[in-house]
């Protein structure tokens, strides 16, 4: 729907509800949690294939972890989920988890170190796209069962080099961490698929909840795993509807025929709020919102330019109009409750400042081109810069175009500069530290599409590239922090990526629901904490 | 012709079996064929666009942060590389087969899927259509016989209203009325939370379903949720089919023979309905088999503000996410519905047109 739609149905459904007040809400039933959201981005359950969000959800909710992150402690960050403890050997390159008693599966099955091991080797040889998240330790289909090993009551796994414990760990916690039924897993195989395609539309875990129906773009149903062994939760069902329409959420919600909205827009989200009986959390996401300039345009590439684009944002314009409830201003790569996350943002719309950098580089008449994907918010970030651009002499030709067109020339480098949005694939800084910052070969050849940095032909430093894989692999926690806080700093001062914002998610609940989380920028949203 | 004659020894010769079957044999033929050539078409045209289209099937497998080689290997698994019409052939020789492809994201076979969308589709257009016919004939019809009075400006009010207001902001406001401030309806979705997978699918049809199960708890329910939705689809073509029943009505009611009917004492209810509106009726069957093709097609917005998982959302869901198996398998589906409906078109002229047998 397009901003005058929009405009037009927010009008006329506030000026209906103005005139009266909704009929008598109906409520959910006590035991059971039912939550709009768009879930047509599912397109597996299975967790060694699953990587978008919904699906994430889902998984959370079925499948326990030998780590895990507490909905209600998430800044604690990981704690023992279905490994009661962990030994890291003198050599730093394996972890030996000790498997806790008493966690069965939803068939009744016992949790063992066995299954721990057969679903982290299962996700390793499927290969599917979140895979990496696994290989980067050195795992291959190869040599799995060497490197992940069952051994009675404990599991040990042979990384190819030391890495930092809480880097492994982190990981861990990411929905392919997720451990699966071995035993009913294999016995669905089909043509060697080790079970790939029945796990697709069914659940085999040891988690609060187990899957009843996942009906792609309508629903998904969800309730408790029988044989859990934790704490039963309170909602006994889960019922996930597909709404994509944010007016259709907000009257459901404001109706009572659901307890939480997902995805209301900033109109409908005031005007819930307004209703009364209704409550909005925020939380912080992972997604950052970046303009990056192309190494090797013969301007942009001038360290003078990259610091004078960065005063060239109008950062808190954009946070308070049509980003407002949905951005915020963040400025490192690092999202905000990740950890070594900075929460330095020192730059500001200043144009004065960028003329003057832009004098000291000697740039007159400079024109450059934008590619933006056709996203409403991004192109509007476009149109913005074009604003502040043109104030100082800079003209930006926007090119708005499909994933296809656009991603595919930022992925060739040809583009002077790119809108994008970047999230986070599991709950480790390595995850963007190693995308934004590290690039140990910037030529052509090296064609390293999958590293930000290499599409902006950004020649990171050695030194930057050192310190982003020292930062892997050291084990003083607190130390490691400190580094990625060092990185970030130098990253905002030279790198051609301007850092803008970061996701906030606006969830709309009616005001009996307590302890709900989407997961903020670290996990999936989990509901066997809920109550009503 | 005469089918057959007598022989020498006064017995019938029976005709040769083509001569007495071969014009009906040849118009199956000429239908099969028409039918056939115009699937291919139609499928060369979706799959050309489809691969011109400025989408990448790749990148909404491996995401935009994969790797070349990863890249290049679904490229490959895609048969990306071979060229165009190699491409189509395959893809032919599985339609052929019914086999319209896993859908690229969620690798389920496409049959699948539409099996799963299409009934929701077809339960909500056959009932919308039933709206649209049972008030837009008479409407229309009455807007004739009293051309330029006051029941013919509202018809023409009702049908404006109908063709210019958008169905997205028509469907809220409905829906903020009669769901949200009246509670006389049921709201988005196909049923309440409390009837999910109670009756076993049968058709795909839930108030079909909920009859041959006998639970009349969720046929009330499903009644609820999908009234105002299919209302809404049947104001559409309301509008649409009254102003054209109107239209062929004045056409009629100003030619001699009414005239003459009038003259000769019959009475107005007779003209009207037994001789007017029985020429028109195969004028109107073309219109309304091409108003239920339409729904058939599926409302995008309708299924959107209802959460309606229709196949109109379902393509534009795979076509946003450039699945081309799930679109083209789609676009197959409807472009069979419009000429399956142009047949039972033409099977109906030939009931009501006696030159047309």
């Amino acid at each position: 729907m397009n901003v005058f739609n929009r405009l037009l149905t927010g009008v006329a459904i506030g000026a209906a509800v103005s005139m009266s007040s909704l009929a008598a809400y109906a409520e959910t039933p006590a035991n059971m949690l039912v939550i709009a959201n768009r879930i047509d981005d599912i397109i597996t359950i299975d967790p060694a294939e699953s990587f978008e969000f919904a699906g994430s959800d889902v998984s959370r909710n079925i499948y326990n972890r030998l780590v895990y992150l507490d909905p209600l402690d998430l800044d604690a960050g990981y704690k023992p989920g279905l490994a009661e403890s962990w030994t890291v050997s003198e050599d730093g390159k394996s972890i030996t988890f000790t498997m806790k008693e008493g966690n069965t599966f939803e068939s009744g099955n016992p949790v063992t170190a066995e299954d721990a091991a057969f679903s982290l080797q299962r996700a390793v040889i499927l290969n599917k796209t979140p895979s990496f998240i696994l290989t980067q330790f050195g795992f291959t289909p190869e040599n799995v069962a060497e490197t992940i090993k069952a051994d009675g009551n404990t599991l040990t796994i042979t990384t190819d080099k030391k890495y930092a414990t809480s880097f492994i760990l982190n990981c861990l916690t990411a929905t392919i961490g997720a451990v699966v039924d071995k035993k009913t897993v294999m016995a669905n195989e089909v043509d060697g698929d080790m079970g790939n395609t029945w796990l697709k539309t069914n659940s085999a875990g040891s988690g609060p909840y187990k899957l009843d129906s996942w009906k792609p773009n309508d629903s998904v149903t969800l309730s408790l795993n029988p044989n859990y062994s934790g704490e039963k939760p309170t909602m006994e069902r889960v019922i996930v509807r597909h709404v994509t329409e944010s007016a259709s959420q907000r009257l459901l919600l404001e109706r009572g025929d659901i307890d939480i909205a997902r995805n209301l827009n900033p109109e409908d989200i005031s005007g819930a709020t307004a209703a009364g009986g209704i409550k909005v959390e925020d939380e912080l996401k992972g997604q950052l919102m970046y303009l990056a300039l192309n190494g090797k345009h013969p301007v942009l590439s001038k360290p003078e330019v990259r610091q004078a684009f960065k005063y060239l944002v109008d950062y808190a314009g954009m946070q308070d109009s049509f980003l407002k409830g949905q951005y915020t201003t963040h400025q490192n790569f690092l999202p905000a409750t990740y950890l070594g996350a900075s929460k330095e943002n020192p730059f500001s719309l200043n144009i004065e400042k960028a003329k003057e950098l832009l004098a000291e580089a000697g740039v007159e008449g400079l024109e450059i081109e934008a590619g933006v994907r056709e996203a409403q918010e991004r192109i509007e970030i476009a149109q913005t810069m074009q604003n502040t651009l043109a104030q100082v002499g800079i003209k930006l030709n926007i090119t708005v175009g499909t994933a296809k067109q656009i991603l595919g020339r930022y992925r060739s480098r040809e583009l002077d500069m790119y809108v994008g949005i970047w999230g986070p694939d599991y709950p480790d800084p390595q995850t963007n530290a190693g995308t934004f910052a590290y690039n140990p070969d910037n030529s052509d050849e090296a064609n390293a599409t999958g590293l930000l940095a290499w599409r902006t032909a950004w020649d990171v430093s050695d030194e930057m590239n050192a310190k982003v894989e020292a930062a892997v692999t050291e084990g003083d926690r607190d130390k490691r922090i400190q580094m990625y806080q060092e990185i970030q700093q130098e990253f905002r001062e030279t790198s051609p990526f301007i850092v803008m914002f970061q996701r906030i998610e606006q969830s709309a609940m009616r005001d009996n629901v307590m302890n709900f989380s989407t997961g903020q920028a670290v996990s999936s949203a989990a509901y066997w904490q809920v109550t009503k | 012709m005469a089918l057959s004659e007598n022989n020498s020894e006064g017995r019938p010769i029976r005709a040769p079996l083509f001569h007495r079957f071969g014009p009906t044999v040849k118009v199956i033929l000429g239908t099969l064929t028409s039918i056939i050539v115009t699937l291919l078409g139609l499928l060369l045209v979706t799959f050309v666009i489809g691969r011109i289209m400025p989408i990448d099937p790749v990148l909404s497998i491996v995401g935009e942060r994969a790797s070349q080689a990863n890249y290049d290997a679904v490229y490959l698994q895609l048969g990306l590389d071979k060229p165009l019409l190699v491409q189509f052939l395959y893809y032919l020789w599985d339609v052929i087969h019914l086999d319209f492809g896993t859908s690229l994201l969620n690798a389920r076979p496409v049959a699948e899927d539409i099996a799963r969308v299409f009934p929701a589709t077809l339960e909500l257009a056959t009932i919308g259509i039933f709206f649209g016919i049972v008030l837009g004939v008479p409407l229309g019809v009455l807007a004739a016989v009293n051309q330029g009075k006051w029941i013919d400006q509202i018809a023409r009010v009702v049908a404006l209203i109908g063709y210019s207001m958008p169905i997205f902001w028509l469907g809220l406001i409905g829906l903020l009325i009669f769901y949200g401030i009246l509670g006389w309806v049921g709201g988005p979705g196909r049923v309440g939370i409390f009837y999910v997978d109670v009756v076993p699918s049968v058709t795909g049809m839930i108030l079909v379903d909920s009859i041959i199960d006998g639970n009349w708890a969720v046929f009330k329910d499903a009644f609820s949720h999908i009234i105002l939705p299919a209302s809404l689809l049947g104001y559409y073509s309301l509008a649409y089919i009254s102003r054209m029943t109107r239209s062929f009505m004045l056409e009629q009611l100003s030619a001699e023979y009414v005239t003459t009917a009038r003259v000769k004492g019959m009475s107005e209810w007779n003209v009207v309905w037994k001789h007017a509106f029985k020429n028109i009726r195969v004028q109107l069957i073309t219109v309304i088999a091409l108003s239920y093709a339409g729904l058939l097609e599926g409302s995008v917005l309708t299924e959107i503000i209802f959460s309606w998982p229709g196949i109109g959302s379902y393509i534009t869901t795979a076509l946003l996410s450039a699945d081309m198996n799930a679109v083209m398998g789609g676009t197959v589906v409807v472009g069979l519905i419009f000429i399956l409906l142009n047949i039972f078109s033409d099977l109906l002229y030939k009931i009501f047109d006696p030159r047309a047998k």
